[in-house]
């Protein structure tokens, strides 16, 4: 297994997150992370990125334990994610956010600034502009850009269609097969159910901080997703 | 020609005044932390390159170039040891930690090389001149000025062309997202303070050449550094030294009007700009 993650806990204070997570993505699968707001979907992503730190062997990456290390760390170990909101760096141009992202760990791979400019070709040309300057969807480009410029195995992506367009989203969701085929494992946190099970090699659903249900999107129907989803018979 | 002759003489003060604030407008840029005891820094480097002079007889350029490298040491170690661990959103903490370093600097230094003004030596270049246009100006401010340019240049150099000042910016904007990067926001601090510890020491050196220093001087220099990084608006290396040539010229037309007025003529430009725009001359846009 690529990632694994072995009664995985968070809190924020007094309040508590997640309760106990078993999750396993293998090498180059496609996991779709489904829930309502407050699911607990974003807590677990930082908690796997580091952002929130955990006991050692929570989160299992290559076989090493690394639930105690910080992002950075993680990140070199080739784990990269594109945060909800998109979250550019403002005082940077498009092209340094995109830099930014392969600087500590670029190395070889498939993914460089010539690749993803022809993954986006819309930022080739918006490539002196500030980054927060451009539309949402093209900053989300950005986003996937600047994470893909690590050259990661395993890609996290947290919301990547909230607040777009659909036109916009379908643009977007089409760059996932060329991504998928340079290798990495990708995982998706979506609320949009429709388009999480037409990516996913296999979904999981959560609520309060618990999965709730887990399968392939040929194993599991519409009454079964919407109990899981929202806790209640469809 | 009185009066151009006082502007020019003040533009080349700010040139001092900018180095002196140099060091706190790139910490206070990057990670928003105000050094209370940045002055005390200066002075500590002047003393390390009067003792680098007297003691190795180099010329004080020289000494400089060497106690570059050992302030940058301490500005990292000072970083990564102390300032990281008081860093976070209550901007209280590192206030009182760099208030009570400033308090410790200066009792360390009164009890190492006492009360006694000191000079660095420069021989004949401290009285040397030359004529531009009808206007006598000293070489030394030339030169002080010359280098805050020079300072202000490079550092937008790297902030502005190098992989190292792209972290600098990121880290700045978002310390969280950057570490998603793989950037260690502590390190680029750290790297950060290393920095302004390279330029406090170009300052101590102008400092130390050009007026008499004894321990107790910090605080005035930071009060300069600070209205200049103010007027210039938080962050900005060139409205520093705008805010450095405001404070400069201030001072030297109120000391041709009276000599009293001098240092009260720089407070008053910093009041004046701050009541007109409150954020600077030259704000950063995200601030």
């Amino acid at each position: 297994m690529l990632l694994q993650t072995h009664g995985l806990t968070a809190s924020y204070g007094q309040f508590k997150a997640l309760f106990g997570i078993d999750l396993a993505v293998a090498k180059g699968e496609c996991l779709a992370i489904i829930g309502a707001n407050g699911a607990g979907k974003t807590t677990l992503l930082r908690s796997i990125t580091g952002v929130l730190r955990n006991a050692p062997g929570m989160v299992m990456h290559r076989g090493e334990a690394i639930g105690d290390l910080p992002a950075d760390r993680v990140m070199q170990r080739g784990i990269a994610m594109v945060p909800e909101g998109r979250k550019l760096f403002p005082s940077l141009s498009v092209e340094e956010n995109l830099l930014i992202g392969g600087q500590v760990r670029g190395g070889s791979g498939p993914w460089g600034l010539e690749a993803i400019y022809d993954l986006f070709p819309i930022l080739r040309e918006r490539r002196r502009s500030p980054g927060t300057a451009l539309s949402g969807g093209q900053q989300q480009m950005v986003a996937i850009g600047r994470a893909l410029m690590s050259n990661p195995d395993l890609l996290l992506c947290d919301e990547i269609s909230l607040g777009l367009a659909p036109v916009v989203i379908r643009d977007i969701y089409a760059a996932l097969p060329r991504i998928r085929a340079s290798g990495m494992a990708v995982v998706i946190v979506e609320q949009d159910i429709a388009r999480a099970l037409s990516v996913a090699d296999r979904v999981v659903c959560m609520m309060e901080g618990r999965i709730t249900l887990e399968g392939t999107p040929a194993q599991l129907n519409r009454a079964q997703i919407h109990a899981a989803y929202f806790g209640e018979a469809a | 020609m009185i009066w151009v002759d006082t502007v020019v003489q003040g533009v080349l003060l700010g040139g001092l005044y900018a180095l002196f604030a140099a060091g706190l407008s790139l910490v206070f840029g990057i990670m928003r932390l105000v050094n209370l005891a940045h002055g005390d820094m200066i002075v500590a480097a002047a003393f390390l390159i009067l003792l680098l002079v007297q003691g190795l007889g180099l010329n004080p350029f020289l000494a400089a170039l060497l106690a570059a490298p050992a302030m940058f040491a301490f500005g990292w170690l000072l970083q990564r040891f102390i300032l990281n661990r008081v860093l976070g959103k209550d901007i209280l903490p590192p206030l009182l930690v760099t208030f009570g370093l400033s308090v410790a600097l200066q009792n360390g230094m009164l009890e190492a090389f006492s009360a006694d003004s000191r000079r660095i030596p420069i021989g004949p270049l401290e009285s040397a001149s030359v004529s531009l246009g009808g206007i006598t100006v000293g070489v030394m401010p030339l030169l002080t000025f010359g280098s805050a340019v020079a300072v202000i240049v490079v550092l937008n150099q790297i902030f502005y062309r190098t992989a190292l000042g792209r972290a600098f910016r990121a880290t700045s904007d978002d310390p969280v997202t950057a570490s998603l990067m793989g950037i260690n926001p502590r390190g680029i601090f750290a790297m950060a303070t290393g920095l302004a510890m390279v330029v406090v020491t170009i300052a101590a050196l102008y400092l130390g050449m050009r007026s008499n220093f004894d321990p107790s001087i910090g605080p005035a220099r930071l009060i300069y550094a600070f209205e200049a990084v103010i007027i210039g608006g938080l962050g900005s290396l060139w409205g520093t030294l705008a805010g450095g040539i405001i404070i400069g010229v201030a001072q030297t037309l109120g000391a041709a009007i009276n000599p009293e007025w001098q240092i009260l003529a720089g407070h008053i430009a910093f009041l004046v700009v701050l009541v007109i725009r409150p954020r600077g001359l030259f704000p950063r846009a995200l601030d």
